[in-house]
C-alpha cells in the first residue's frame, strides 16, 4: 500500500513505521516542516535537548540499553556539525544510531546558502553509510534502509541529509516491506568446519580462556545466555573488554573481571599466557593486546566477529570465524556437545590453580583512609547500596570510568553504557538522560569526573524538563586525573593544564537547574549522601570530593607486555624515569 | 612524534604502538571493486584509502552497466600482504560495494591502460618519435607540423617505457587513464 504524502509527513509516518517511540532534537530553519509534523501527532515523542551533541549521546544511551536503534534529528549547517562527536562515539563502538538531518533547499546546495554544510561529506567517515535524499519518492525507502544498515551486521549510526523542499514536495509513501534492503545482508553463520576445529582444540587446551566483546552485547541479550552456557558446561576462564562487561555475570564462577591497559591482574596475566584464545566479539584493541609482539605469545587464537575486516586487522588468528556470535556460540556448542563434551581436565584444574596464584595478588587494592573519601571506595560503597536495584551505569571518561569498571559489578548485558573507542568526554550526562528515557522506572547512574561532566552539563536541563531522574555522582578530584596521571608517570610529574580551576558549586549549579544537589567529602557520610542521591524524587548531582593525587592501577603502560602491568605506586618507580626522558 | 624524539619502534610513551607490526614486503595488488553507482560512492572509496593511509598508485571508475547502475572501480594499490588483506575487508564493508576481486591473486588477468603524448619537435626528433610511435603501435591522433599526439594503450609498464623514450623526443604533455583490468578467461 502507497500513499502520497509531504516528505515532512513521510519522514514521521517512516519513523512510526520503524516502530520508534522517542525522537532526540533540536529543531532549525532547515528541519520546521518535520517539527511541524511530530507537533501534530502523539505517538513520537521528542525529548528537546540543549546541544545536538547532547542528542546522539543520549540516543546511544538509548540504544545501548534497549538494544533498538537511536533516532536523532537536527537541523542543517551547526546542528549537523555538533552531531559529529557522537556520530564517531557511535561509529567507534558499534552503537546503532539513526540521524536525521535537515539541509538548505537541492537548488541552493552548493551555493554557500545559510546554514548550508557539506554534512553528507562531513559524515562521512563517522558514519556507517549515509544518504542526501534529492527526491521526496525516495525518502521513506531510504529512511528505512537507514534503519536496516544502522541495525544489521555490525551496528553503526547513519545519517540522513534532508533538503527542506524535499521535505515540503509530494510523493508516494512505502512502507517498511516495500523498501529494498536486500544488498545489505551481512552474514550471520559461522563457517562450521572453523567452528569444529576450535571444538577441538577446546578439547585439549590445558590454558583456555575467553576474551569476549561488545559483539556479545551488540548480538543481544540471546548471545550472553549462549555465552554463561558455553563457560559454564567448559568450566574454561572468561575476561572481557570494557565494552562487554555484563555479557558474563559478574559474580559468575568463572569470572576474572576486566582485561586490559586498566584491567585486572589475573585476566591480563591469564591473556598473557594462556594457549587457548577464543575472542567472540572483540576487536583487539590497542588497549587490550599493549605490545603486539608480545601479545599472548604461546596461544593459538580464535577470532569470532560478525564484521570480517576486524579480522586479521591488528592480530594475526589462527582461526578465523566470520558470523554472528549468537550464532556462533550455539554451534559451539552443538558440535562440542555432539562430540561428548569433552575438556582438558587435568589441564584446566592446573590451569585455574594458576590463576587463584594471581587472584591473591589482590590487584585492586587500595590504601583506604577515613579522612578523605578514595574514588575507589566511593565506588564500593555505591555498588553495595545499589547492586541489587534495577540499575543501569552511564560513564564519562578518565580514571574514574576506570574505576567503576573494576569496582562495579554487571550481572547482565545492557545495563553498562560508556564511551570506549573515542573515549568522549562529556558522553555520561547525556547518555543517563537517555537511558532514563528507555526505563523511566529504574535507578539510572552516571560515575562522572567534574571536568567531563562539565563538557555537557548543559543537558542537566533537559533531564529537568523531561523529569529524567537521573544521579550525577561526581568524583571530584578537582583535577583531569587521567591526564595528571600519565603526567606523572610519563612526563616527569609536570602536570601541564591538568588542574580543574575555577569549578563551579556543584549544589549551586543543581539549584541553578532546579535539581537536587549536595556535597559530600567526609567518608563517614558516604553512605548517607548515596542513599540521599538514589531516594531523591528527580535528577541529582552528588558532589563527591575524593582523593586529588589516586592513581588507577593496575596500569599496562601503553607499548608493555601484559606481564608488565604496574601494580601500584611502589611499582611505578622505573616508569617515572622513563617519562622523563621523553622531554629532555 | 620527531619533536618528542621517539624513535620509530619505541612505544613506551605513547598511546600507541609505534613499532610497525607488519614488517612484511610491500606488492602490488590490483583490485576490482563492483559498486552500487550511488552519489558519493568514488568519495567513500578514496576517503577510505585516504583515511586509513593506504595508498593507491592508480584508480578508473566507470558506470559498466547502466540498467542496474553498477560501475567498476579499477584500483592498483601497493601494501604488505596484510594490508591488502585490510584493504579488501574494508571495502567489502562498504554498504554500496557489492564484490571485491583482487585481481592479482585470483589468476591471470589482463590490465590496460590507454595514454595520450603530445610531442613537440622538428627534423630528425619528429622522425624519430613517429618510428618509435609505429613499434610502440601508438596512434596518431593529431598532428601539426611541430608535433603529434600519440594515442596508446597497453600495460603500465608499456606506457612507462613509450614515455622513457618519447622525453628526449620533445614530448610535453601526458594524460593517462589509469588501469582497466579484467581476469582471463571464462
Ligand atoms: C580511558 C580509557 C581507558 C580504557 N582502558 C581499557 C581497558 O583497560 N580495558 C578495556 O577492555 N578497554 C579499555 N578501554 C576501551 C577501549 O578503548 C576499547 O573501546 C575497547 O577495549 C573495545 O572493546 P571491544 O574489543 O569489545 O570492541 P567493541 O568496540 O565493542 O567492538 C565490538 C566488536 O565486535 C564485533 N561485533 C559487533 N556485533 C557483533 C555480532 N553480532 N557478532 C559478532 N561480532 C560482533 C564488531 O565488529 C567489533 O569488532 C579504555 C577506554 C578509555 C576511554
Ligand atoms: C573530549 C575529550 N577531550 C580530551 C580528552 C582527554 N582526556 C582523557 S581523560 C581526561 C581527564 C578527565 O578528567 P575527569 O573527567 O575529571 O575524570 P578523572 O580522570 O579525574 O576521573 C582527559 C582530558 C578526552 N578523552 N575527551
Amino acid at each position: 500500500m502507497s500513499r502520497q504524502m509531504t516528505g515532512a509527513k513521510m519522514v514521521v509516518q517512516a519513523l512510526k513505521d520503524q516502530g520508534v517511540e522517542v525522537v532526540f532534537g533540536y529543531p532549525g530553519g532547515a528541519v520546521l516542516p518535520i517539527y511541524d509534523e511530530l507537533f501534530q501527532q502523539n505517538d513520537i515523542r521528542h525529548i528537546l535537548v540543549r546541544h545536538e551533541q547532547g542528542a546522539v549521546h543520549m540516543a546511544e544511551g538509548y540504544a545501548r540499553s534497549t538494544g533498538k536503534p537511536g533516532v536523532v534529528l537536527v537541523t542543517s549547517g551547526p546542528g549537523a556539525t555538533n552531531a559529529v562527536t557522537g556520530l564517531t562515539d557511535a561509529l567507534m563502538d558499534s552503537i546503532p544510531i539513526v540521524v536525521l538531518s535537515g539541509q538548505v533547499p537541492t537548488f541552493m546546495i552548493g551555493t554557500d546558502g545559510f546554514q548550508e554544510a557539506d554534512t553528507v561529506g562531513i559524515t562521512r567517515p563517522c558514519t556507517k553509510h549515509n544518504w542526501l535524499v534529492k527526491d521526496t519518492d525516495r525518502l521513506a525507502e531510504t529512511i528505512h534502509q537507514a534503519f536496516h544498515v544502522a541495525t544489521k551486521g555490525r551496528p553503526g549510526p547513519v545519517l540522513i541529509d534532508i533538503p527542506k523542499d524535499v521535505q515540503f514536495a509530494s510523493g508516494t509513501y512505502v512502507p517498511p516491506k516495500a523498501a529494498r534492503t536486500d544488498h545489505y545482508q551481512p552474514r550471520v553463520k559461522g563457517d562450521i568446519e572453523a567452528i569444529t576445529r576450535l571444538v577441538e582444540l577446546m578439547e585439549t587446551a590445558e590454558r583456555p580462556i575467553f576474551y569476549t566483546g561488545g559483539g556479545v552485547i551488540n548480538s543481544g541479550p540471546a548471545a550472553s545466555q549462549l555465552l554463561r552456557e558455553l563457560v559454564d558446561a567448559t568450566g574454561f576462564p572468561i575476561t572481557s573488554t570494557l565494552m562487554g562487561l555484563g555479557a558474563y555475570p559478574a559474580s559468575g564462577k568463572h569470572w576474572l573481571g576486566m582485561l586490559g591497559m586498566h584491567g585486572l591482574y589475573e585476566a591480563n596475566m591469564a591473556m598473557h599466557d594462556c594457549d587457548l584464545m577464543i575472542n567472540l566479539g572483540a576487536r583487539f584493541d590497542d588497549r587490550i593486546t599493549g605490545r603486539i609482539a608480545d601479545f599472548s605469545p604461546h596461544s593459538k587464537k580464535a577470532h569470532v566477529d560478525i564484521d570480517p575486516s576486524s579480522i586479521n586487522k591488528v592480530i594475526h588468528v589462527d582461526i578465523p570465524i566470520v558470523g554472528d556470535v549468537g550464532h556462533v556460540i550455539e554451534d559451539i556448542l552443538k558440535v562440542w556437545k555432539a562430540r561428548g563434551r569433552k575438556v582438558n581436565h587435568e589441564g584446566l584444574a592446573r590451569w585455574w590453580a594458576q590463576i587463584e596464584e594471581w587472584k591473591k595478588v589482590n590487584c585492586l587494592s587500595y590504601k583506604p583512609s577515613d579522612k578523605i573519601i578514595k574514588p575507589q571506595y566511593a565506588l564500593q560503597r555505591l555498588e553495595a547500596l545499589t547492586k541489587d536495584r534495577d540499575r543501569y551505569i552511564t560513564t564519562e571518561v578518565g580514571q574514574h570510568q576506570m574505576w567503576a569498571a573494576q569496582f562495579l559489578g554487571f550481572e547482565a548485558p545492557n545495563r553498562w553504557m560508556t564511551s570506549g573507542g573515542l573515549g568522549t568526554m562529556g558522553y555520561g550526562l547525556p547518555a543517563s538522560i537517555g537511558v532514563q528515557i528507555a526505563h523511566p522506572e529504574a535507578l539510572v547512574i552516571n560515575v562522572a569526573g567534574e571536568a567531563s561532566w562539565l563538557m555537557n552539563m548543559q543537558e542537566m536541563g533537559t533531564a529537568v524538563q523531561f523529569r529524567a531522574p537521573v544521579k550525577q555522582f561526581i568524583l571530584n578530584n578537582e583535577r583531569l586525573g587521567m591526564v595528571r596521571q600519565w603526567q606523572q608517570l610519563l612526563h616527569g610529574e609536570r602536570y601541564s593544564q591538568s588542574w580543574s580551576e575555577a569549578l563551579p558549586d556543584f549544589v549551586k549549579l543543581a539549584e541553578a537547574f532546579g535539581c537536587g544537589g549536595a556535597k559530600v567529602d567526609n567518608p563517614a557520610d558516604l553512605d548517607d549522601a548515596i542513599r540521599m542521591m538514589i531516594d531523591y524524587d528527580g535528577p541529582f548531582i552528588l558532589d563527591v570530593l575524593v582523593e586529588k593525587h589516586e592513581n588507577c592501577f593496575p596500569m599496562i603502560p601503553s607499548g608493555k607486555p601484559h606481564n608488565e602491568m604496574l601494580l601500584g605506586d611502589a611499582s611505578t618507580e622505573g616508569a617515572i624515569q622513563a617519562g622523563g626522558a621523553v622531554l629532555v | 612524534m620527531s619533536a618528542l624524539k621517539i624513535k620509530r619502534g619505541a612505544s613506551s610513551h605513547s598511546a600507541y604502538d609505534l613499532r610497525d607490526p607488519h614488517a612484511e614486503l610491500n606488492e602490488t595488488h590490483t583490485l576490482a571493486v563492483l559498486v552500487d553507482n550511488e552519489a558519493g560512492v568514488l568519495a567513500r572509496v578514496i576517503g577510505l584509502f585516504s583515511g586509513r593511509g593506504y595508498n593507491i598508485e592508480s584508480l578508473t571508475v566507470a558506470e559498466v552497466d547502466h540498467q542496474g547502475h553498477r560501475s567498476r572501480i579499477t584500483i592498483v594499490t601497493r601494501g604488505t600482504p596484510s594490508v591488502i588483506e585490510q584493504i579488501k575487508a574494508q571495502l567489502g564493508r562498504l554498504v554500496p560495494v557489492h564484490d571485491v576481486h583482487d585481481l592479482t591473486v585470483e589468476g591471470p588477468a589482463v590490465e590496460r591502460e590507454l595514454a595520450l603524448f603530445k610531442v613537440v619537435g622538428t627534423g630528425e626528433k619528429r622522425i624519430e618519435a613517429l618510428r618509435l610511435a609505429e613499434i610502440f603501435r601508438a596512434n596518431v591522433v593529431d598532428s601539426t607540423l611541430q608535433s603529434f599526439v600519440f594515442e596508446i594503450t597497453g600495460t603500465p609498464d608499456k606506457i612507462d617505457a613509450f614515455a622513457d623514450l618519447m622525453r628526449p623526443l620533445g614530448l610535453t604533455d601526458v594524460a593517462r587513464t589509469g588501469v582497466a583490468a579484467l581476469s582471463r578467461g571464462a
